[in-house]
């Protein structure tokens, strides 16, 4: 019976192995193979190899397949000195994982040449209890729900979209919330705009909001803007940064005019609408798709275009709109997934149907096509022909 | 005959219904099929013999802005979605 010098001696033998110069090499390289840290969580939250994943030794087996689902992807595995990952090597070999190779001399190498690393930053217990679910995600992890954790997004209007839009961004611990409205809480809203509540009647939508959203998850910070979003003030609101804009307006006016700003600045806008059993969802990222503008040139004439309070609309309607919104916000923070860029979603909720369209850049799009003729703000209200009604 | 998905804002023209049958050999002969039949609704969406530039026809989940326009041909069983915007989100 081998004791475990003599184990490890053969393993060595069995497995192909780099130095950390070489290892460092391929690290550099544009097709970078995927390193492995096999090490336990207290070692890899004191600093790890950039951009390895994490998944101890003891847990290798039964997830790997999970996350490296191809055999033949170059792999590097490595521990502190190059003993537990030479055995990790070998049992990726064995698992018929093709090209995975063990750094030799291990982390420590890695340090001792001086090479960088990464200090992950760590979740706290609770937070490692309350995105649990996430953290088991692959395509989430601890390195998602910090970007989440970063995140801004900005929802204008916390009503029948904003509501559940904003609910679940918060519950999701996307860590900064903007929220423009300029409204207070009425006993009609409350058939659908869920993050108010009978208690809130009159209080300011930002600040009913803010009570809901910090109340379910005290990670966010809600930055409320309780006004009407203008040619006047967007500039300020949209100076603060935000990585996402989840568009819930509920006229035509603020529709083009968050478009408009969102190409300027740069910002992905997750557009959704909606109207009695029918709701619309989408997603325009600048520079990648098309604009509001590219699918709806003109805004219909005012008495094709009813709001809900003037046409109604089916309360489940927005949660199910404002879902898919949160979802596709989610997917953009975590680069994760197919967003609805270049795709409209249309959602019949009595026949309870969905289709999708194509939709595509406009290379003469007054905005954001080839040669633009609109480069700042105009009076969208004139633009629209309609009273804006938030 | 192909079919026509009305949007929930021009029902009103057609009597409430969400789908119409038409015929046509191009999105043009349909939708004058629809505006014989529905003249309010054809008023709506044509205008000097084009399209309304805020009602999108889409055929094969395509724009015919991007196809051939009106002139597009429609197959039997094709189904046809006209839809302006909404702006709705309270």
């Amino acid at each position: 019976m081998a004791g475990y010098r003599e184990l490890l001696a053969q393993v060595k033998l069995e497995i192909e192995e780099i130095s950390a110069v070489d290892a460092q090499e391929q690290h550099a390289a544009a097709d970078r193979p995927l390193f492995i840290d096999v090490r336990e969580p207290e070692e890899w939250e004191e600093g790890h190899i950039p951009g390895a994943i994490h998944v101890p030794r003891g847990r290798l087996e039964s997830r790997i397949e999970g996350l490296v689902p191809d055999k033949e992807r170059p792999l590097v595995l490595y521990c502190s000195v190059g003993s537990r990952s030479a055995f990790a090597t070998k049992v990726l070999g064995d698992l018929g994982y093709e090209n995975a190779v063990n750094l030799g001399a291990g982390f420590s190498d890695w340090k001792r040449n001086g090479y960088e690393i990464a200090i992950p930053r760590v979740l706290s217990s609770e937070q490692r209890s309350r995105y649990s679910r996430h953290l088991l995600i692959p395509e989430v992890g601890e390195e998602g729900q910090q970007r989440l954790l970063d995140a801004r997004v900005l929802l204008v209007g916390a009503g029948g979209l904003g509501s559940p839009a904003s609910l679940y961004l918060a519950a999701a611990g996307v860590g900064t919330l903007g929220i423009v409205d300029a409204d207070v809480v009425d006993e009609s809203n409350l058939q659908r705009q869920i993050v108010h509540s009978t208690d809130r009647l009159g209080e300011p939508k930002v600040a009913s909001a803010r009570r809901t959203l910090e109340a379910l998850n005290p990670d966010v910070k809600v930055v409320p803007f309780e006004e009407r979003l203008t040619s006047e003030n967007v500039e300020r609101i949209l100076d603060s940064g935000w990585d996402v804009i989840v568009d819930g307006a509920d006229n035509f006016p603020t529709r083009y005019l968050v478009n408009d700003a969102s190409i300027w600045h740069g910002i992905p806008v997750v557009h959704g609408s909606i109207y009695r059993f029918e709701g619309q969802v989408t997603v325009f990222a600048p520079g990648q798709g098309p604009c509001y503008r590219c699918l709806f040139p003109t805004p219909p004439p005012p008495e094709l275009a009813p709001s809900c309070a003037e046409g109604g609309v089916l309360g489940v309607l927005p949660g199910i709109i404002g879902s898919l919104q949160a979802n596709e916000a989610l997917k953009l923070i975590l680069e994760r997934g197919d967003t609805l860029v270049g795709r409209l979603l249309l959602f019949d909720a009595l026949g309870t149907t969905l289709d999708e369209v194509t939709v595509r850049r406009d290379p003469y799009c007054p905005v954001s096509g080839e040669s633009p003729t609109i480069t700042e703000y105009v009076d969208y209200v004139e633009f629209c022909n309609a009273p804006v009604q938030i | 005959m192909a079919a026509v998905r009305i949007p929930p804002t021009l029902r009103a023209e057609v009597g409430g219904v969400r789908e119409l049958e038409a015929r046509g050999a191009t999105v043009r002969a349909v939708i004058e099929d629809l505006a014989g039949r529905y003249p309010q609704l054809g008023a709506l969406l044509l205008a000097g013999g084009e399209l309304a530039t805020y009602v999108n026809v889409y055929l094969g989940g395509e724009d015919v802005k991007t196809l051939d326009g009106l002139d597009t041909p429609v197959y039997d069983g094709e189904t046809i979605i006209l839809l302006p915007a909404m702006a709705g989100g309270a």
